[in-house]
């Protein structure tokens, strides 16, 4: 492993976020924290028509952690509902494109974390419960 | 690694006591070096303790205790013998007086039941500090919510010192009983143990004294700071997970209820009804970890050869170089007090990478392993207003080519997130 563990697209999108901030009327909002390190993300999502209209995310942690959030909510605007339930561990990977071992797994998977509990808390999917799993 | 440091020990040059560490010789991602900086989580282990247990395993075990068979005798010998290293190491007056838990925690878990729970009554006072660790915090906060008792707290100063003036002004509070760490794993910070228990023993309270980050690294002796009750961890110390030991006074001992009801620390068992073994077995209940004890034996002969005062001049040495060339990076924050007040550790933060982001570029770029968090201190983090920060701590193994190495990573860092 070399430099690019940190790559430029992962260091881009942590020091200038997509989508950063807040939503003034969000139809969904959500939060959760990561206490071992201090991460901690919000997100605001406006849905219309069955579609992710808008979204904002907020936080602050490491650069995983922060990236993937950015990320995240570039892959969910304009997306249906459907589409962005089904949205996974695995399409965090894919966009991020590094290894992640288990000890930085949950500041990758944090803003997924965020933005599943966010549908579940408007009842649009069921609460899972993915942090019960064996890693 | 090769190590041109001209430092030696009790003797022996630091590269000699490297080779008893086979681990110092690995690699990481591909073929760096290994880097530890982390022994204030658990320290490395050298070929003398390894072989003590895999000795055991091979040769003698048996169950303790009871057995009235050669093999059965020796292991029991073996581990009593363990017991009377360790006691001798903390100069503590008897041997019974040390009880083998599992690490620290247990240990003062152990207290905060058993002592706890026959002292401790509603709107009686424990003060703590607030650069405890998770481990003597929250036992106390657990006894506190069964007893009603109140917890204080002395507040440390910017540079990670304890406010002993407002600690002079808990005590005329008469708490029942004051329990903090003789070294911070945090800041690094040495607290002045000796007169700190003689001020909580003239105000009428028992002292327990949470030795996990100093047994590895200071000269320690039980009787001369008149500790009441003592922890540590064997893992921190050379020696193997799994075991520690709880020392204490032997009066307070003998009229402490047990902790844990088991064999091994009973006299007579009736159906309704039993009584206790004497000490140490009364806090020792089921088969205990006797190859760990063997291998804690192991780990105590290996730092009494030595020699405690060695080991902490040496960290004191590479401490100071650490202290000067981290100061002398760029942007890089260090918490805690100058190098004459602590011991081998160093937290730290490089302007706003994260910590996690820190260790996992020093593991992948060079192969430097330090610990990045709240390091079981969230309390203290939050009086310093930090969400984490890197650690980097050293032992008897530590070189200044390892110290060279790891501020090397942090300018890699610095470079990678363009400061
Ligand atoms: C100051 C201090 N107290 C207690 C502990 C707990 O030790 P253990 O996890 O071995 O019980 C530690 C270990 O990190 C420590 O540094």
């Amino acid at each position: 492993m070399s430099m690019d563990y940190y790559r430029e697209y992962i260091l881009d999108h942590y020091k200038d976020p997509r989508n950063y901030g807040t939503l003034e009327s969000p139809d969904i909002h959500s939060e959760d924290s990561n206490p071992l390190c201090g991460d901690q993300l919000n997100m605001d999502l406006q849905i219309e028509d069955g579609h992710v209209t808008e979204v904002r995310f907020q936080g602050r942690g490491c650069a995983i952690s922060q990236a993937s959030a950015s990320m995240l909510s570039e892959m969910i605007e304009g997306k249906t509902i459907a589409e962005v339930i089904a949205l996974g561990k695995d399409d965090i990977l894919e966009a991020l494109g590094i290894p992640i071992s288990p000890a930085r797994s949950k500041c990758a998977f944090l803003s997924l974390r965020v933005l599943h509990r966010g549908l579940a808390i408007a009842g649009l999917e069921k609460p899972n419960d993915e942090d019960d799993e064996d890693e | 690694m090769v190590t041109s440091t001209s430092n030696s020990l009790a003797g022996r040059t630091i590269a000699e006591i490297r080779k008893d560490f086979p681990i110092l010789e690995r690699t990481v991602h591909g073929n760096k070096p290994f880097i530890f900086l982390d022994s204030a989580a658990s320290s490395q282990k050298p070929i003398p303790v390894l072989e003590a247990m895999d000795h055991y395993y091979r040769y003698s075990h048996a169950n303790v205790h009871r057995g009235v068979y050669e093999v059965s005798e020796e292991a029991t010998a073996a581990l009593e013998k363990a017991r009377v290293k360790i006691a001798r190491f903390i100069h503590a007056r008897q041997s019974k007086q040390v009880i083998f838990t599992r690490n620290t925690t247990e240990g003062i878990n152990l207290v905060a039941y058993s002592w706890g729970s026959a002292n401790i009554q509603a709107g009686d006072l424990i003060i703590l500090t607030e650069m405890e660790h998770h481990s003597n915090l929250v036992p106390w906060q657990l006894l506190a919510q069964r007893t009603g008792a109140r917890l204080e707290f002395v507040p440390v100063t910017d540079d990670g010192q304890l406010r002993l003036d407002i600690y002079t002004q808990l005590l005329e509070q008469q708490p029942k009983l004051v329990a903090f760490t003789q070294m911070s794993n945090v800041l690094g910070t040495i607290n002045p143990a000796k007169a700190m228990i003689a001020q909580a023993h003239a105000a009428g309270a028992v002292v327990l004294l949470d030795a996990a980050q100093s047994a590895p690294h200071l000269p320690l002796d039980v009787q001369e700071l008149d500790a009441d009750f003592v922890c540590f961890s064997a893992h921190k110390m050379l020696g193997p997970t799994g075991i520690g030991i709880l020392y204490g006074k032997k009066a307070l001992l003998e009229a402490m209820p047990p902790f844990m009801g088991g064999g091994d620390m009973i006299r007579t068992v009736k159906l309704h009804e039993s009584t206790w073994n004497d000490l140490p077995w009364k806090f020792e209940a089921g088969t205990p970890a006797i190859a760990e004890a063997i291998g804690f034996g192991a780990a105590v002969d290996y730092l009494n050869a030595l020699g405690m005062d060695t080991v902490r001049q040496h960290e004191q040495e590479i401490t100071t170089y650490a202290l000067e060339a981290l100061q002398a990076v760029p942007g890089v924050t260090i918490y805690g007090p100058e190098a004459s007040l602590r011991g081998g550790v160093i937290s730290f933060n490089v302007q706003d990478v994260h910590p996690h982001d820190l260790a996992t570029i020093l593991d992948q770029e060079v192969g430097v392993a330090v610990r990045a968090g709240h390091h079981c201190a969230q309390p203290l983090m939050d009086r310093y207003d930090l969400a984490a920060t890197a650690r980097a701590s050293f032992y008897i193994y530590t070189v200044k080519e390892e110290v060279d190495i790891l501020v090397q990573g942090l300018q890699k860092a610095q470079q990678i997130f363009h400061f």
